[in-house]
């Protein structure tokens, strides 16, 4: 019969049960947890990135979205022994930074902000919008091509209050589902949906004077 | 229904989780009222916008934070594996 060592058995078994993770992942997974420093090297200078930009959408000042990757990562490299490969090694470090940024968030003391009522749509008494202003005439495409368009919506994503935006960023941007974000949040799914609807309306209100009536 | 209640849950009927009726409610308004159908479409534009605008280039680490991040790694006792 032939013998296998314990590191050929664990890349089988990762294969069978996680067959998400490509051959070249389950050896590099093998590689980290047996504390090679070159796959160390590797995993942080091959998703840090990824990361870091997570972590900035979360977090609005530089040094607490390098802190929260360093967090991550640390957390990372304490439990890559529990790693099953059931998710690719991106969704894992997603995460963990994502985890790690929200704990930074939670820490932080809350600053005055602005309220999200200001933001949403005003009605008259019979039930018709306020000013409801022209429409939005230019397409989604014709808008996301512009570079200035993709760094106005950005800063006005920055503009939302903190709560909001939090929602908006994790359910919208990193596409976790309702139920994920509640968990994360340490809030119910009504609460979650309620606040993404609001700071959809809100971001909306943001660009409305930019987008409103061009073409 | 009046304008204020299609804003109101325009969010369930995009995930189709208005209940028929409502639905149904929900859709005599948008044909006959432009002004919802003009803020709808702003409201799909709007997450599309959201989404769109953080598929970004990713930036690159700084040196010294990969670096600190590597030498974080020395003093960690990693858990035991499953």
């Amino acid at each position: 019969m032939l013998a296998l060592d314990h590191r050929e058995v664990k890349m089988a078994r990762m294969t069978t049960f996680a067959p998400t993770l490509a051959p070249d992942e389950v050896r590099f997974v093998a590689e980290l947890q047996e504390g090679r420093a070159e796959a160390f090297e590797h995993l942080v200078r091959g998703y840090g990135g990824r990361m870091l930009a997570v972590a900035r959408r979360l977090l609005h000042h530089e040094e607490d979205a390098q802190d929260a990757v360093q967090e991550a990562f640390v957390n990372a490299f304490r439990s890559i022994g529990t790693f099953d490969g059931r998710s690719q090694i991106g969704t894992w470090l997603h995460r963990i930074v994502v985890n790690a940024a929200l704990m930074k968030l939670r820490r932080k003391a809350r600053k005055p902000e602005r309220s999200i009522e200001e933001l949403l749509p005003t009605w008259l008494p019979d039930g018709h919008r306020e000013a409801p202003g022209p429409a939005w005439a230019e397409s989604g495409e014709s808008m996301l091509a512009r570079r200035e368009t993709r760094e106005l919506v950005r800063q006005s994503i920055e503009q939302l209050p903190e709560t909001y935006r939090t929602v908006l960023v994790l359910r919208d941007i990193e596409e976790l589902d309702t139920e994920e974000t509640a968990r994360l949040l340490e809030v119910t799914s009504a609460v979650v949906k309620t606040r993404l609807h609001r700071a959809r309306q809100a971001l909306r209100t943001l660009l409305d004077p930019h987008f409103g009536g061009a073409s | 229904m009046s304008c204020r209640d299609i804003i109101e849950f325009l969010m369930d009927y995009e995930n189709r989780e208005l209940p028929i009726a409502q639905r149904l409610l929900f859709e005599i308004h948008l044909r006959l009222c432009p002004q919802c159908r003009d803020y709808l479409d702003s409201y799909r534009k709007t997450v599309r916008l959201g989404q769109a605008a953080a598929a970004e280039d990713e930036p690159t680490m700084p040196e010294d934070l990969v670096r600190a991040i590597l030498a974080s790694r020395e003093g960690i006792v990693p858990l035991p594996r499953s």
